[in-house]
């Protein structure tokens, strides 16, 4: 194949191969969403886009945080901040699976060395009220994404569906370049005058939010944040869609969803701090996916999500 | 006869659902044809990770002509309705035939529908058997309304015979059904053309794909142990892990590979779990020594470099994993030998909720420890040893290892109270405590284990009972009806005898009044009853036969219950098990109807002095030396001695009716009879409630 690329040597360049094998493919090649998320998929480019009628193809970087992960950047292979690489296409092209192999080989790995597997995993949000049907994708036993069919997102079924695929790049990475520690991996080229590895930029930022994650986020804050991202999630969506100002119609569904990211995020935080029972932790997740449900009906009031006045007239 | 091919090519379909998926597909689409009237001689089927396929041999190459005769009016008609019937035929009056009858002249008519060719009747079921195919979870794609389990990108449906292949027309949501497929993803990914089936086979297995379930798994377990052999090491069986893997790949390439010095002195259940629940490998033992050593893993695939490359990613993928097993495992180990032993991690499950209704994890523990105690007796379990079984049972729940390998819950638990210095009894019951977990897991046969495996069932049974969170319909959410069926094998298959009443009271008593009040006893007990006549029925045992004992004193002790009713269910597979229970019927019915009528209750008194007949006379004495028997033997709880008693009556009972007529003119004789059936009734019912046999 021709994206058969020479082997890359750092992090960033699995990164860059992969921007540039998924914009050659003709993806949208976004930028990260700036607010704190579990995963990729919560950025609004993949939850709401995958949402209504309109076609969308986009690729981007994802900053994730799991606080409960967080091993003081001493574990090889666990960070409470990590990235991921997503890309949704919609409807899903009937090619994926090739396209999605053609990104191994742009990031060196040659398929005629490797094992790749396709192994059932079917993927459920209960936050984001969302399912769909899929694999998580082996190489050589080793997961290396998540390939999903989405079906369902914020209790809305997925008319297109739209294929959605995760790859979490520490992981690969680390495999690609035969790394055998996170820390240790080159960031920038080995060769650079200032050679960086992932340690030099995240060793530190891993221990302070383990620290902080695990022992001395104020759980009080924390929970009275979680209560006004949920009010004001609320409040958002209960405005009228005609804007009195400007007297047009504009549905506010990505302000709503930024604070339902928001308050999921705070919940992983709750989370880590452990001071969420069991039974209180059902309880967290449906409020949240009541707001992510919330948002979703809101974007599909929205031209982006597939509105028009004609359907409206229709109805 | 012409054969039939068809293939539905997909994208990767879940292991676990393939074998289903290619029944369910044979029986659709023969089914289907059958009912068209397309008979088959012959019918295969084979899946694969991308493909179901269907092949049937000698099919005919169309449905047969049918011919329908339909009976008309008298020839001499009105015309009306001579019309009325040429309408609804579709024939007209030359075609009719008359035919004399008794009843005159009348009309009939041949109605004839031609056959179908194959093709039409094959494109038909095939297209419903698509559109409805039973998947566990199915899904759309695209911008399409069609449902499969994974994308579906080809049918390819071909009819063939000497004089060639025809491609059957079909089209479902745009895919055209064809005559190609494709080979291995990787290896052979170019379309193939095919002719028929055999054909398809040679030309799947150059483009490196093997067709057959059975043939991947022979492959695999073959090269595997031939393997594990020349090192001197053995495979560790895993039928379904076999069955799984050849589910995952089309060419199977079998490679052995290390485990990590480091890794080796981890117990093996954790090298096996970890190996075969994230990898999928099979475990390498050392015969010698019972250590796994080595895996084996199955690649999808031939390489340049013999599999050198795909090994060591395997290895060190393997590597990580076991590197996170061993750091738990060594972190767990430093709290169990340290001063407080377990007891930390009991101490933690007082902040882990069992259910918010019924507490936390450790009260939980606090009343399996108190109803363990009491059971202990019982099971011939040390009372003392049993308590603390049942409070170390669960502690594991705590530990490092279990969180992250839940399925290890148990196991785990039983290596670390045994680093914790405790007994071997007490040790095994953390591990025996959960079975059995399904209908074919081993029960605990050691007494400690029994007393807290009973214990932690008893209390799941009460405590939901209390909360008013029964089983209903198919929704069982806290598995209660496995929990009824854990205590009904573990009190049968030792043989213990106890008093459900007795035992569910006690733990009624410890679980004490909660939202729904305290448990209902005998409604538990009922629920118990109800499972158990469910699992005596697999065994054979019919569900009436179990309502006859089940009436009886004493079924509160399921052991002694079930004796009965083996006995009881012996007794009628006998020719005078069989009659003697129609004896016995209508010896009952006539005696109920006789007291209703009389508005007496015939109980005692039958003098042989009255007897008329030899017969009568052989009853009585039938019944004397049959009641004996069965009284001594009841008293022993020898229900087979019984029943064998019971059953010697056939002849005298059938004999009696034979020659007497119950209902006799003379009132004293009468009311003697009815009194001797009487006793019919009473003998017989000491051993089991015969009126609520079926028949």
């Amino acid at each position: 194949m021709s994206d058969a690329a020479q082997k890359p040597r750092s992090f960033q360049e699995i990164i860059l191969a992969l921007q540039s094998y998924w914009a050659r493919q003709g993806c949208a090649i976004l930028q990260p969403y700036d607010m704190e998320v579990g995963a990729g998929t919560f950025h609004p480019a993949t939850t709401l886009r995958s949402l209504g009628t309109q076609p969308w193809a986009a690729a981007y970087v994802q900053p994730s945080r799991r606080p409960t992960d967080g091993r003081y950047g001493e574990n090889p292979n666990r960070l409470q901040h990590y990235y991921q690489y997503q890309v949704l296409i919609k409807p899903s092209p009937p090619n994926l699976q090739e396209l999605y192999l053609g990104s191994l080989e742009a990031i060196g790995i040659d398929m005629a060395l490797h094992d790749i597997r396709f192994v059932e995993d079917d993927w459920e949000s209960p936050t984001l009220g969302a399912w769909g049907l899929g694999w998580e994708v082996w190489c050589d036993g080793m997961e290396v994404s998540q390939f999903t069919y989405f079906q369902q997102v914020g209790g809305h079924d997925c008319h297109p569906v739209s294929g959605e695929l995760t790859y979490g790049l520490e992981r690969l990475a680390m495999y690609v370049l035969g790394v055998d520690h996170v820390m240790d991996m080159p960031f920038n080229s080995p060769n650079a005058p200032i050679p960086l590895t992932y340690g030099d930029v995240f060793k530190q930022t891993e221990e302070e939010f383990a620290r902080w994650n695990f022992d001395t986020a104020n759980t009080e804050v924390l929970l009275d944040q979680f209560n006004e991202a949920e009010a004001h999630c609320q409040f958002i969506l209960e405005q009228p869609a005609e804007d009195p100002k400007t007297g047009k119609r504009i549905v506010m569904a990505h302000p709503a969803y930024d604070q339902c990211i928001k308050a999921s995020h705070i919940f992983n935080l709750l989370d880590a701090r452990g001071v969420i029972s069991v039974t209180e932790r059902q309880a967290y997740i449906g409020r949240v996916r009541a707001l992510a449900k919330q948002c979703a009906d809101a974007f599909v009031q929205t031209r982006a999500g597939g509105w028009t006045p004609d359907a409206e007239s229709a109805a | 006869m012409p054969d039939l091919l068809i293939e539905l090519f997909s994208e990767e379909i879940p292991a676990r659902m393939q074998k289903r998926a290619g029944e369910d597909l044979q029986k659709l689409v023969t089914n289907g044809l059958v009912e068209a009237g397309l008979t088959y001689g012959s019918a295969a089927v084979f899946t694969t990770p991308r493909r179901l396929t269907l092949a049937l041999g000698d099919m005919l190459a169309a449905s047969p002509r049918q011919v329908e005769e339909r009976k008309g009016p008298k020839a001499d008609a009105p015309e009306k309705a001579i019309e009325g019937f040429l309408r609804g035929a579709g024939l007209t009056r030359d075609q009719l035939e008359e035919r004399d009858t008794p009843k005159g002249k009348i009309l009939f008519a041949k109605i004839e529908k031609p056959g179908r060719p194959a093709a039409e009747i094959v494109a038909e079921v095939l297209e419903q058997t698509i559109r409805n195919f039973p998947w566990p979870k199915s899904m759309r794609w695209g911008t399409g309304s069609l449902k499969w389990v994974r994308p579906l990108h080809s049918i390819l449906c071909v009819i063939s015979d000497e004089a060639g292949a025809e491609v059957v027309p079909l089209t479902i949501d745009g895919i055209a059904a064809g005559n190609t497929t494709r080979g291995h993803r990787f290896l052979a990914p170019a379309e193939i053309e095919v002719s028929g089936f055999e054909d398809y086979q040679d030309k799947l297995s150059r483009a490196f794909v093997v067709l057959d379930p059975a043939a991947r798994a022979d492959t695999i377990w073959h090269d595997a142990t031939n393997m594990a052999f020349a090192a001197g090491l053995e495979v560790v069986e895993d039928a379904g892990l076999l069955a799984e893997v050849a589910g995952l790949v089309e060419y199977p390439v079998v490679l052995m590979g290390r485990i990590g010095e480091d890794f080796l002195g981890l117990p093996p259940e954790v090298l096996q779990t970890s190996m075969k629940e994230h990898q999928k490998f099979f475990s390498v033992r050392n015969p010698k020594s019972g250590q796994i050593e080595r895996f084996v893993t199955v690649a999808n695939r031939t390489t340049a470099d013999e599999g050198a490359t795909i090994l060591t990613g395997n290895e060190k993928v393997l590597g990580a994993r076991l590197s996170d097993a061993k750091f738990f495992w060594d972190n767990d180990l430093r709290t169990v030998t340290s001063g407080a032993g377990m007891e930390t991690w009991v101490k933690a499950l007082e902040n882990v909720t069992f259910h918010n209704k019924l507490g936390t994890q450790a009260e939980l523990i606090d009343r399996m420890a108190t109803l363990s105690r009491e059971l202990a007796p019982l099971v011939g379990a040390d009372a003392d040893e049993a308590e603390q079984a049942a409070r170390v049972a669960k502690a594991d729940l705590s530990s490092e290892m279990v969180y992250e390998f839940p399925e290890l819950q148990g196991l785990m638990g039983s290596y670390y109270a045994r680093k914790a210095g405790m007994s071997d009894a007490v040790a095994d019951a953390a591990k025996d405590h959960y079975a059995p977990l399904g209908p074919s897991d081993d029960v605990p046969t050691a007494p400690v284990s029994i007393a807290v495996a009973l214990a932690e069932k008893i209390d799941k049974l009460t405590g939901f009972w209390a909360i008013d969170e029964k089983p209903t319909g198919s929704k069982d959410p806290f598995a209660l009806r496995r929990a009824a069926l854990g205590v009904i094998r573990i009190l049968l298959e030792n043989d213990v005898s106890l008093s459900l009443n007795d035992v569910l009271g006690q733990s009624a008593e410890i679980v004490g009044d909660r939202d729904a009040g305290r448990a209902d006893i005998a409604d538990i007990r009922g629920f118990i009853h109800d499972r158990l006549k469910v699992y005596l029925r697999d065994l054979g045992i019919r569900h009436d036969v179990i309502d006859a004992c089940i009436a009886m004193d004493g079924s509160e002790d399921l052991t002694l219950l079930v004796k009965r009713a083996r006995a009881l269910s012996e007794t009628l597979k006998t020719d005078d098990g069989e009659n003697l229970i129609q004896g016995f019927k209508r010896a009952n019915n006539i005696l109920s109807q006789a007291e209703e009528a009389d508005g007496v209750e015939y109980s005692f008194g039958a003098d042989p002095k009255f007897a008329e007949t030899d017969a009568e006379k052989d009853l009585f004495a039938a019944l004397d030396k049959a009641e004996a028997k069965i009284t001594s033997a009841m008293a022993a709880q020898d229900f087979s001695t019984a029943m064998a008693a019971m059953a010697e009556l056939r002849g005298p009972i059938d004999a009696f009716f034979e020659a007497v007529q119950v209902n006799a003119d003379n009132p004293t004789v009468r009311r003697n009879r009815l009194n001797l059936l009487s006793r019919i009734r009473t003998i017989c019912s000491a051993v089991a409630d015969l009126t609520k046999l079926d028949g």
